[in-house]
């Protein structure tokens, strides 16, 4: 292989990686949030949806690993392996990729906090959790800026299918503070099962 | 320890108990007075010796849970950490006014309790915890600025306001407030002894039982044990509601009859409740014949709790009562655990219903299940109080079950009337004491507001 | 020493992903809550309390260690 088509491989292989994690931690947010409001998948017990969350956030750091090293290791552009946890210290597109060693921090802390979740306790463990809301906006500001081929044509859709999910979500979530399978107490009820 | 000294006022006839009142002086006591009526606060310079004179004394607490005194102390004495103590007067409780009037008449035997015990268990901090009602925070107030001027106390007391709220003396609701935040209860794990008030241990006592404390720091545990039974020494402050209407405040050596606290013979009553209303429902007769003692109260079902005592008429409705204080305990809940938030309005509108004529028999059923499942999932025991006073009267009022179920009502008038409050089946003048503006929800208030 | 598991009523807010992992200890109530049992959890059960208490959304149990 000559040194553009192996470079171009490595190119290729960042943007799809990039975009598969797109798309992946699209699906996380919508499964917390299924969780948060106390939601079911059809045919899936509960602990299904948590441990989908949590298997396909896993995923997701997969595919943002291989995207990370496919970026750093393509020599046709140069990115430091540092400029990918180190905002803004990148020799390419500092802005852009700065964007994106931001998403992956935010994404780190939420990852390593959820693995020790139960020794971190709650309170501490879900005031991390809430920057959930930051890291995404922030991986698609960083998808957007860095991929033209993100802002046109099927790509775009995508993008736009998913923040649009994700937002509608989200409004929805945030809308009631705190889920609690309370039913408002009606009196009519008396002598019904629940 | 100084030795025993006479009381400044006369002391009652040779038949009735010695020397009692031990701690409601005729009137309000300044501390000339107090001085004059108890003679001086004596330290004990040893920080553990009061623990073992009220260990002796067998001072168990007058808050309601009846806890050893002296093994509350020792508990929190031993924690890592410098503890905290905190005189509990938030009585919350709208039928009881023993905490108050104590507080009013002998503030400083409350709060020469509050020094020794943090004598005691070495504590450097003290907080009294009241309601916030203007004169009473006035009358403290005096009386700290009186042993402030007169270099009386060792440690600095601060006053902190309780809300309004039936569960705003909670032990963790009590130390949640007094470290700054809402007065809501907490899981207790650890328990408030050994994490309370912003970390430390914390040391909390009824004001009563503090008040109890200073006179056995002054004349000793065999003195305290001139009155009362063997098994529960002492004497204790009670609130009874008599059938006539009227309330009053008295002291009464545990072991006293009943039917004299309560001058059941006055006019007919078909029930006691004791314990407050998270106590138990009693049949007069059975009453009649009890002491004031949580021995034979306990095997009657109930039991001293805080010293609330009421003697239900004859000619009222006990359904319609116990109806009316299930709603206030309802919407009384702190609103944070599931079992509490959904059991007791259920239970409460479930009770009220049985509590108008002609209600059907599926209600017994329900209240039965629902009874079973809030009792001991809380956080706090407010659910498991809720559910003993409604299991109570539906064992106590079963024979006005039968005759609510047949459509009719032994009361007077009928609880089918339609009462001031507009709501039919509730009699006109409600005979248990509640705070006025029920705004008849059943849930409590969502929002954190009226906690603080 | 005996293992039991406990849940904190106030955090809890009846996910009910307990009920489904350790329906031995756990079972919900009407209103979807746990009634989390006080026998303690034998040894062969003990991943499964621990997967529990891992899992839960509101992290509301816990497992205690007595005696």
């Amino acid at each position: 292989m000559t040194g553009i088509t192996q470079s171009t491989a490595l190119w290729y292989a960042s943007r799809a990686t990039g975009v598969v994690c797109l798309v992946l931690l699209t699906v996380v947010v919508l499964l917390g949030i299924l969780v948060n409001r106390q939601g079911r998948l059809p045919g899936l017990p509960r602990f299904a949806v948590t441990g989908l969350h949590r298997s396909i956030s896993l995923l997701a750091v997969a595919f943002l690993a291989i995207h990370v090293i496919t970026a750093v290791a393509d020599k046709f552009v140069t990115i430091q392996l540092i400029a990918a946890v180190v905002p803004f210290t990148s020799s390419y597109l500092p802005f852009q990729i700065g964007l994106g060693a931001v998403a992956l921090d935010l994404i780190a802390a939420l990852i390593v906090t959820s693995l020790i979740r139960a020794r971190l306790g709650r309170r501490l463990w879900r005031g991390v959790h809430w920057l959930a809301y930051a890291a995404y906006p922030v991986a698609v500001a960083h998808s957007v800026v860095s991929a033209k081929d993100l802002r046109s044509g099927a790509l775009l859709a995508l993008t736009v299918g998913c923040v649009l999910s994700v937002c509608a979500a989200a409004c929805y979530r945030l809308a009631a503070a705190e889920y609690r399978r309370r039913l408002a107490f009606p009196g009519w009820r008396l002598g019904a099962g629940r | 320890m100084t030795s025993a000294t006479t009381m400044a006022w006369p002391a009652p006839a040779v038949n009735e108990s010695p020397s009692l009142p031990r701690l409601l002086p005729p009137g309000a006591l300044d501390l000339d007075g107090h001085v004059q009526a108890y003679g001086p606060l004596c330290y004990s310079g040893a920080p553990r010796e009061l623990i073992e004179e009220i260990r002796a004394a067998g001072l168990t607490g007058r808050g309601g849970a009846g806890f050893p005194a002296a093994v509350k102390m020792t508990a929190v004495a031993d924690r890592r950490g410098r503890p905290v103590v905190v005189g509990n007067g938030a009585e919350g409780e709208p039928a009881s006014h023993k905490d108050r009037h104590l507080l009013w008449l002998a503030p400083h035997l409350v709060l020469d309790g509050l020094q020794l015990a943090a004598e005691a268990v070495g504590a450097r901090r003290a907080y009294l915890y009241v309601h916030g009602h203007d004169w009473l925070l006035r009358g403290l107030g005096r009386a700290l600025a009186e042993r402030s001027a007169a270099r009386w106390d060792r440690i600095a007391v601060e006053i902190v306001a309780a809300p309004p709220r039936f569960l705003a003396g909670e032990e963790s609701a009590l130390a949640s407030r007094v470290g700054g935040g809402i007065s809501l209860p907490t899981f207790k794990r650890p328990p408030v002894f050994e994490r309370g008030v912003g970390g430390a241990p914390t040391l909390v006592q009824n004001v009563e039982t503090l008040a109890h404390m200073a006179l056995i720091a002054r004349f000793g545990a065999a003195w305290f044990r001139q009155v009362g039974t063997a098994a529960e020494p002492g004497s204790m402050l009670v609130t009874a509601h008599r059938a006539d209407g009227e309330s009053l405040v008295s002291e009464v050596p545990i072991g006293a009859p009943l039917a004299g606290v309560l001058d059941l013979g006055r006019q007919p009553v078909q029930a006691v409740l004791a314990g407050g209303y998270h106590g138990a429902w009693i049949p007069a007769a059975q009453a009649a014949a009890l002491p004031l003692a949580n021995a034979a109260l306990r095997q009657a079902g109930a039991s001293l709790g805080a010293g609330v005592l009421a003697a239900l008429p004859a000619d009222r409705c006990g359904l319609a009562e116990t109806a009316r204080v299930l709603r206030y305990l309802a919407a009384e809940s702190a609103g944070q655990c599931g079992p509490c938030l959904n059991g007791l309005p259920r239970i409460a509108a479930a009770f009220s219903a049985l509590s108008r004529p002609g209600a059907g028999r599926r209600y017994l059923a329900d209240l039965e299940r629902w009874s079973g499942l809030v009792a001991g999932r809380g956080a706090c025991h407010h659910p498991d109080g809720t559910v003993r006073l409604a299991r109570s009267a539906l064992a106590v009022f079963s024979d006005e079950i039968e005759w609510h179920l047949a459509g009719r009502c032994t009361a007077e008038p009928p609880a089918g009337d339609l009462g001031s409050a507009g709501e039919p089946g509730l009699a006109a003048v409600p005979f248990l004491p509640l705070p006025a503006g029920d705004s008849g929800s059943l849930m409590p208030a969502r929002s954190r507001h009226g906690w603080r | 020493m005996a293992v039991r598991l406990r849940v904190n009523p106030i955090t809890c807010a009846g996910h009910g992903l307990c009920a489904e992992l350790l329906p031995e200890r756990v079972r919900l109530d009407e209103w979807h809550y746990p009634v989390v049992s006080r026998e303690p959890v034998p040894p062969e059960l003990e991943p499964l309390a621990r997967r529990a208490v891992t899992d839960c959304p509101a992290l509301a149990l816990l497992l205690e260690r007595t005696r």
